[in-house]
């Protein structure tokens, strides 16, 4: 794709107020619109809730994107959600570039709206420009051994260990000393039933 | 625990540990010791005549050191596995052999002196991680006297005194003198919510409600008996708990708001006497007490830092293991694949650790159900033609991925893209450009750096932060509104390893007044000591900075975890101060300086690249 045909869907989400309330998430979507190659430019109440999702596939669909900017929370949160949002839309997972503008921006900025709005507007721009060179991306598929390990045998590793074998699966429960039991078995009643703890 | 051994489904490894990991969520190998018990598990069958010959004695840790066992014993009466362990340590027969009386009785020859060691290897899908926790160890808090006064108790001791498998059959006698007390006192808190240098400022959850059902079963034993429990506040805040409480009081226990300050010891009696003011009535008063139980907090576990280090896991400020997130991911570790049970994550009673552990369960039955996963699309990947197969990639991998890059046979790198982790720091140390990484490639990062320097490239820092540490360090600081300048512009890369010195380099030539490479501790980077690369590079890097005439403390390196929201907050404090002392004429200079020696090397590089097409016999035309 030759970069005349890039077509960049800006999402800024308000977060209720967690965004909105630190900074000015309407500025940051015009801000967006001004930018080379940015086609759309929204503001979203939730974008991670149904509607902001519908809302990006709608755009996809009806603007003709190939790249989408989400600017919310961190994307160890909902990378995943957004990429999967936008294959649902038929664009490559890949294709999509959180700005991370609530846990680095307005949570870490709260009094300071115009230093706040600024960094906003500041990553959605880096976000845009690291957008406009993804590739569209093939993720491998490798198999899940059906086994589990368990390590620690007091009372919560026994009942995780017992969970997943009554399940099905093979169960490896690893013990440091020579009996499991751990803490528990050494106490002599438990609260809030007062019955024996073994 | 009867039925984990019963279970057909659960092979059980007890006196072994963990000693090595590798591979990945879904697929993960693990390595463990099975020590030496040396006595034939499959054969022993718990007649215990080893142990009426044995002839050595040692204290029974299980009985809290009440009581001792011989060298050859069971661990206590419902074991499981119910079979008798030899310890090396006490036996006269081990070495060399001057005993022998357990082999000589043991009908089934269970007993193996020379039983070695065995290695296990296991391949897992998922991983469980229960270490649980111990208890807090009250010797430190001098003045309750733990250890100097005979009568002063932990809570876990009273339990061994309680029990009726405990060494006296549930007579519950004090130290001293093996008698039953008539008068007992509770301490609460003891190593917990403290705001002094001992013990630990979190509350143990547990220690509450322990002692309210300690009370009552003192209570149904002897029921003249005198408690009194000191305490700061009484937490009886799930089910059921309130209704205990109350039995408690109504059963006759005294409760006294108010931590009493030393203890004194009555030489003869052995009676103590404690000072502590009722905080709700003001009132200072003087109480003897023939026993005194210390109701001792929970700390992490003492010994988990191996399983720590081997699954990659972070430790919050208190101490436990890191989750994924504190509220919606409550039993995912960070690294993917593996999940807590129990107080390895936080101190937790029975009912919430067997709550934990089945969510542990499921969540990890989400994983084994899934048949196949796909994994994340970053690896590195090899531009052969541009490679010049010197190896220097080879030598970087953490995971041992690339093969090839071998100078001599002219064979260029490959990527074995199953291993690969994408770290990335092949990517960065290659010198040829030959290798990039999927979704983090060069071009992407340079048009970062561009878009952050725009407009006034004086105003801000430019951040380059790890995703698994450092990135998620901004991330918990954010959650938990520290604030602090908001001067500094932040790129995500998978590890510090990926930050090439050209990305450096480019954003001082673009004008940035400060560069922060930042990633995880050492012992705790997500791809082995890929980091360890970064310092090597960063170090390399102040040296040809100062060459150049160029501040080197202008790029600074700092090591952030995902659970050092704190020390983010302070970094980016410490880097606007540090901004701030940055002149425009001292940038102005870095951004020539390194225009010119950019300039240098490409048509150094240019030259190069001719004299290489014309060794060739290319001709060379203006446009090549």
């Amino acid at each position: 794709m030759n970069d005349d045909g890039l077509r960049v869907g800006v999402f800024v989400c308000e977060c209720g107020k967690n965004i909105a309330g630190s900074l000015d998430c309407q500025k940051v979507s015009d801000y967006a619109a001004t930018l080379p190659d940015v086609a759309c430019s929204v503001v979203n109440k939730y974008t991670c809730a149904e509607p902001g999702q519908q809302e990006i596939k709608r755009y996809i669909k009806e603007q003709n994107l190939n790249r989408v900017v989400v600017a919310s929370c961190t994307p160890r949160m909902h990378e995943p959600t957004f990429r999967n949002c936008v294959s649902e839309a038929g664009l490559n997972p890949y294709l999509m570039e959180m700005a991370n503008i609530r846990e680095h921006v307005s949570w870490a900025h709260i009094n300071d709206w115009d230093a706040a709005t600024q960094k906003a507007m500041d990553s959605v721009r880096i976000a845009v420009a690291r957008a406009k060179l993804l590739r569209p991306q093939t993720e491998a598929s490798i198999p899940v051994t059906k086994e589990v390990l368990v390590i620690g045998g007091g009372v919560s590793g026994i009942q995780s260990a017992l969970d997943l074998a009554d399940a099905g699966y093979q169960v490896n429960l690893v013990e440091k000393e020579a009996s499991i039991g751990g803490i528990m078995a050494a106490l002599d009643k438990t609260y809030p039933t007062m019955d024996c703890s073994i | 625990m009867m039925d984990v051994g019963r279970h057909p489904r659960i092979n059980l490894y007890t006196y072994s540990e963990i000693e090595d990991v590798s591979g990945y969520i879904g697929n993960f190998h693990v390595k463990l010791r099975k020590k030496a018990r040396y006595v034939n598990e499959d054969e022993c069958n718990a007649c215990g005549e080893c142990e009426l010959v044995c002839p050595v004695v040692g204290p029974d840790s299980f009985q809290q050191g009440f009581s001792s066992h011989k060298a050859i014993y069971m661990p206590f009466p419902q074991a499981v596995p119910s079979v008798y362990i030899l310890d090396d340590e006490l036996c006269l027969g081990h070495n060399p052999i001057a005993c022998g009386k357990c082999a000589d009785v043991c009908e089934k020859n269970c007993i193996d002196f020379d039983m070695e060691d065995e290695i296990i290897e296991l391949d897992v899908g998922a991983v469980v991680v229960a270490t649980g926790m111990d208890v807090y160890d009250p010797t430190e808090m001098d003045e309750y006297g733990y250890t100097r006064f005979e009568n002063v108790i932990t809570s876990m001791e009273f339990e061994r005194l309680i029990s009726a498998g405990g060494p006296t059959e549930g007579h519950f006698v004090r130290p001293s003198d093996q008698k039953t007390p008539k008068r007992i006192a509770f301490i609460q808190c003891v190593g917990s919510r403290s705001n002094s240098e001992v013990g630990n400022p979190y509350c143990s959850n547990i220690c509450c409600m322990n002692t309210v059902k300690d009370s009552l079963l003192l209570k149904d034993h002897y029921s003249d008996i005198e408690i009194t429990v000191f305490y700061m506040d009484i937490r009886a805040f799930g089910k059921g708990f309130e209704d205990l409480f109350i039995r408690s009081k109504q059963a006759g226990v005294n409760y006294i708001r108010g931590l009493p300050g030393e203890f004194f010891e009555d030489p003869q009696t052995k009676n103590l006497t404690l000072i502590a003011e009722d905080t709700n009535t003001g009132e200072i008063k003087s109480h003897e007490f023939d026993t005194v139980v210390l109701s001792v907090g929970v700390i992490p576990r003492q010994d988990s830092d191996t399983v720590r280090q081997l699954f990659t896991l972070s430790r919050t400020e208190d101490g436990f293991f890191m989750e994924s997130h504190p509220k919606l991911k409550p039993v995912d570790a960070p690294t993917g694949g593996v999940f807590f049970a129990g107080c390895v994550e936080y101190p937790k009673d029975v009912k919430d650790s067997v709550t934990q552990a089945s969510a542990a369960a499921a969540r990890a039955q989400v994983l084994l159900n899934a048949g196949d996963i796909n994994i994340e699309a970053i690896t590195s990947v090899c531009l052969t033609d541009d490679c010049t197969s010197c190896g220097i990639c080879v030598k970087v991998c953490p995971f041992n991925a690339i093969r090839g890059g071998d100078a001599k046979a002219k064979t260029p790198a490959e990527v074995i893209e199953a291993m690969c982790k994408g770290c990335g720091t092949c990517a960065a140390e290659c010198n040829f450009d030959a290798l990039t990484m999927k979704h983090f490639e060069d071009a992407q990062y340079t048009a970062q750096i561009d878009a952050m320097l725009e407009g006034d490239h004086m105003a801000n820092t430019v951040v380059f932060a790890c995703n698994w540490c450092s990135y998620a360090g901004a991330d918990l600081a954010g959650l938990s509104r520290l604030q602090y300048p908001a001067s500094q512009r932040i790129m995500r890369t998978m590890c510090s390893g990926r930050v090439d010195s050209e990305f450096i380099l480019h954003a001082f030539e673009k004008g940035a007044p400060i560069v922060l490479v930042s990633g995880c501790h050492f012992a705790d980077c997500h791809y082995i000591d890929a980091n360890r690369w970064t310092v090597k590079r960063i170090e390399k890097l102040w040296d040809k900075l100062e060459k150049l005439g160029i501040r080197p403390e202008r790029l600074q390196l700092e090591w952030i975890s995902a659970a050092e929201g704190r020390k983010w907050a302070n970094t980016m404090r410490d880097l606007e101060d540090m901004r701030k002392q940055v002149t425009k004429e001292e940038v102005e200079h870095t951004m020539q300086v390194l225009k010119e020696e950019r300039e240098k090397a490409e048509a150094k590089a240019a030259k190069k690249a001719a004299k290489k097409l014309e060794a060739k016999n290319i001709p060379v035309t203006a446009e090549a």
